[in-house]
């Protein structure tokens, strides 16, 4: 969960502009719990089974580690098609580290790693300084990459080192023993991470009060307080009752969007990415350096596709040279669903990890109620859809009033 | 010119015109009459309202969004739309071209009125009469020519063969020859008076002031969105370039400014010495031509020039080369040489430049009072990286309450609030990175008496807490009312400086219209 203090109005002085923003948030988290509802009854009951929300997070945890980069792109005003093919390849050459030059797999990681990032240079220097826009040079690297990703996995690359497999499909279990049935230490991490947002939303709130600033009205902060507190605690109890406990990625994930938040709202860099997609005219007219901006974000995106090439390989316990296919469209997916705008300028990390959660929720609930893959695909490109649509709705509601 | 006895007195009456927009009154009961084969010219200063009745004529302030009549050959007239007017014979041509660069001269002239033949392009009738309308014209080019090859002046001749094409009646240039070299406007204005001579009225409208002499037949002057007179040219009496500028600019003048006494004999602060600047597509022209100004700490220094003359080219070029190129001369600041090379130098350097289009090129519309307060100056609250958003919060809070920012609190999203708010958020956004020198182009563009009152206090502050301010304006009053010395440019050329007491409104429009053989080099 976000620390991001919100952004808010109360009621009587608040310019509608303000209140459609926190509408759009209330929208999507809305949504998201009526999908889980639905897939909770559609499944009997299976959906939020210990083990299929454990396996949930692992097998979604690349929709929300790239929709991070992903969103950055987005608000900066492009995009990134090459994900996908980025994943593969990176896949690839940690596979070949590992197997065919016997590196320890922490080393193939880092070398997954600094490949990521050579890979976002590569692609941030058309953008940044050519000029070339994202959709052209991504659209390149998503052949390009995918290219060299068949050409060095000629085929499967299986029998990776324990502790690589465990990345994805492992967790902390019975560190501090157990109570019944259910991880001593996940539940302390619930427990934590709830005091944690409650103490960081307290302190935010009172922070912009001592300035005068407007917060949320008290019942409304009070409400969306209990509501998260409650949910953060039936996850931790949920994921104790596992047979891995806390899975690792869940850690992963949980540190990347903390770091992300941070960096979206608290950071000159985050910053400025916003002044760029809001107005790239006005942002180099404030002496904000526009092709740098550019550069760094596309050499994030590298190093969140490795990181996602890490989990998704490990998952799998397997490279392939069709790994990855259509994770981009995964990640922009839950941006979009997230409240994102097309035009740039607009998002929040809190949305998109909720646009993630969305997408993952899908996947998981349609193969549980075994879907056929191809209606998995017809109804995820409904859902999108369907997200922006009622997201264009509430905005012209929001104008019209 | 002979009024012929079968047509009626006037082709064109346009009777006590109104035209509104939120919070500013642009056109008050305008009266304007074009007698049929004349050539009629519109003066007025920038924003007197000249381009507005062009737009209720032709259309596109639909009828119903204006007040009043227009009457065109006897029969009075509602346009909806462009096509509307079109229809009737009134072809306005903009300032700004409207031609598809990409497609071809034949394509160009008759786009939206395509020659077909069952339903598809007659290539061959689209082509032979294109050929007989560019011989009219004079533009000795073949009609698959794409348009974007030739140049600007044979592209208005474009214009004015689809103009042709339509069958027009009236024909209304609007700045036809701004971007035109000597040769291009000469033979333009040739192709015009043929034009009158064929018995199509035309209409001009242009800020140059010797060629609207030559070629006129009457002139209406617009001030304030009223209509000042008509003075004919084939009178008793011939009328000087006085007489239009005296009527031009003669508003009487109340007290919107703040009494003001600058200390002058400061340091100097900024000098520009020498500096060309060439257009950024159009690499042969100078768009800034050897200019060379100075301001002092704790002056206000205006820039006066008509549109097109290289004030807002001159600004941008100085602030890190945010404009043009081919760009040489010399920046001093506080005596000391710069490189002024991006726009980080340039605020490094002490230097601040709030753009004429806010909206475009100086806010973040869909972001809040805050976030745009600190956005030029964020590493003075971000010294590692990382933004202290108390203090973000409290040095937002205090230039909103320092220039009386109408806003509830400073997280309003800044595209909610009015022009002048919003002028005094990028006023906050550039006083917060403490410059030397600000530059403020068109400050009070847009914005009521009220808030501009403020805007011009606030200048004031600013030059009496021992800055140097530039100000730039196309409303001689207000630099005559704020600043302490007044720069003219005329084609990119500074033509004159005069303190303020030396300095009227016709004595600066004089200097503004000079033209490129008139400046002693």
């Amino acid at each position: 969960m976000s620390t991001t203090p919100e952004v808010s109005a109360s009621a009587d002085v608040a310019p509608a502009a303000h209140r459609k923003v926190d509408m759009q948030q209330f929208g999507i988290m809305l949504a998201l719990a009526i999908i889980v509802v639905l897939f909770e009854i559609m499944t009997g009951g299976r959906l939020l089974m210990a083990d299929n929300v454990a396996s949930l997070l692992q097998q979604n945890a690349y929709v929300i580690i790239l929709a991070l980069g992903m969103l950055m792109i987005i608000i900066a005003g492009h995009i990134d098609l090459s994900v996908g093919s980025v994943v593969a390849l990176l896949g690839g050459i940690m596979a070949i580290a590992m197997i065919n030059w016997n590196l320890p797999w922490p080393v193939a990681c880092l070398l997954g790693i600094v490949a990521g990032l050579l890979v976002g240079a590569w692609q941030g220097f058309w953008v940044a300084y050519w000029g070339i826009p994202g959709f052209i040079v991504t659209l390149a690297g998503m052949l390009l990459f995918r290219g060299l990703a068949i050409v060095i996995v000629g085929q499967t690359i299986a029998g990776f080192p324990n502790g690589f497999v465990q990345v994805a499909n492992g967790g902390m279990l019975g560190w501090f023993g157990f109570m019944g049935s259910m991880d001593i230490f996940t539940l302390l991490i619930g427990v934590v991470a709830t005091v944690g947002f409650v103490f960081s939303q307290f302190r935010s709130r009172q922070r912009l009060l001592a300035h005068g600033l407007s917060v949320e009205p008290q019942g409304l902060f009070f409400g969306k307080l209990i509501a998260i507190s409650v949910l953060v605690l039936a996850v931790g109890w949920i994921l104790s009752l596992s047979s891995i406990g806390t899975p690792y990625v869940l850690v992963i994930c949980g540190v990347l969007v903390l770091a992300y938040s941070f960096v979206m709202s608290n950071t000159v860099f985050g910053r400025n990415i916003y002044a760029i997609g809001g107005n790239i005219a006005a942002a180099r007219l404030s002496g904000i350096d526009v092709r740098r901006s550019h550069f760094l974000m596309y050499v994030n995106m590298g190093f969140l596709a490795a990181i996602a090439s890490i989990v998704t390989t490990s998952r799998s316990g397997a490279a392939v040279a069709a790994a990855g296919q259509n994770f981009e469209l995964d990640a922009i997916a839950a941006c979009f669903i997230g409240g994102a705008a097309v035009s740039g300028g607009v998002g929040r990390v809190v949305g998109t990890i909720i646009g993630a959660l969305v997408m993952g929720v899908l996947n998981m609930g349609l193969s549980i109620m075994a879907v056929d893959a191809a209606w998995q695909q017809a109804i995820k490109g409904l859902v999108l859809l369907a997200a922006v649509a009622f997201d264009m709705l509430q905005k012209r509601r929001g104008a019209a009033a | 010119m002979s009024v012929q006895a079968a047509r009626p007195e006037f082709v064109l009456e346009m009777r006590d015109i109104s035209k509104s927009f939120p919070g500013v009154k642009a056109l008050s009961d305008v009266t304007f009459k074009v007698r049929p084969g004349e050539i009629h010219a519109i003066c007025g200063e920038n924003g007197a309202g000249k381009s507005t009745l062009m737009k209720v004529l032709s259309g596109v302030y639909p009828y119903g969004t204006y007040e009043g009549q227009i009457v065109f050959n006897g029969q009075e007239c509602k346009y909806r739309n462009i096509k509307d007017s079109e229809h009737d014979g009134v072809v306005v041509i903009q300032q700004e071209l409207a031609l598809s660069p990409h497609l071809s001269i034949a394509e160009n002239i008759f786009l939206g009125n395509e020659r077909l033949r069952h339903g598809f392009i007659d290539w061959a009738q689209t082509n032979s009469q294109a050929s007989k309308l560019l011989t009219r014209v004079g533009l000795d080019e073949h009609p698959d020519t794409k348009v974007q090859t030739i140049g600007v002046g044979k592209q208005q001749l474009v214009e004015i063969a689809k103009a042709l094409s339509k069958d027009v009646k009236l024909l209304v240039l609007d700045e036809p020859t701004a971007a035109l070299n000597d040769d291009d406007s000469e033979h333009l204005l040739d192709l015009v008076r043929g034009l009158r001579d064929e018995g199509i009225a035309c209409v001009i409208i242009s800020h140059k002031l010797g060629e609207i002499r030559a070629i006129a037949d009457t002139i209406t002057v617009i001030r304030d969105g009223q209509t000042v007179g008509s003075l004919d040219m084939h009178g008793v009496e011939p009328v000087t370039e006085a007489m239009i500028i005296r009527q031009m600019v003669g508003r009487p003048l109340d007290n919107r400014f703040p009494e003001h006494e600058s200390q002058t004999g400061g340091d100097l602060l900024m000098e520009v010495e020498d500096w060309t600047v060439h257009h950024p597509v159009d690499t042969a022209r100078r768009v800034v031509d050897h200019a060379s100004i100075n301001v002092r700490a704790g002056e206000i220094v205006g820039i006066a020039g008509l549109m097109g003359a290289g004030r807002t080219e001159l600004a941008m070029s100085v602030f890190g080369k945010s404009y043009g190129r081919d760009i040489s001369g010399k920046v001093r600041i506080k005596g000391r040489d710069v490189q002024l090379n991006t726009v980080q130098q340039a605020i490094d350097a002490g230097l601040a430049y709030a753009s004429e289009d806010r909206k475009r090129y100086g806010l973040n519309l869909i972001d809040d009072i805050k976030h745009n307060t600190v956005s030029a100056a964020l590493k003075k609250i971000a010294p590692k990286g990382v933004i202290d958003k108390e203090e973000e919060a409290q040095v937002a809070e205090e230039y909103r309450k320092k220039l009386n920012t109408k806003a509830p609190n400073v997280d309003v999203v800044v595209g909610t609030l009015s022009g002048g708010n919003q002028q005094k958020v990028v006023l906050s956004k550039w006083m917060f990175t403490d410059p030397d020198v600000l530059i403020l182009d068109e400050p009070t563009r847009g914005i009521d008496v009220g808030a501009k009152y403020e805007i011009y206090t606030h200048i004031n502050a600013l030059a009496d807490s021992g800055k140097g301010v530039i100000v730039i304006s196309s409303e001689l009053p207000e630099l005559l009312g704020i600043c302490d010395r007044i720069y003219t440019l005329s084609m990119g050329r500074i033509t004159g400086c005069l303190p303020r007491s030396a300095a009227n409104q016709e004595s600066l429009m004089e200097l503004m219209t000079k033209e490129k053989e008139e400046i002693v080099e």
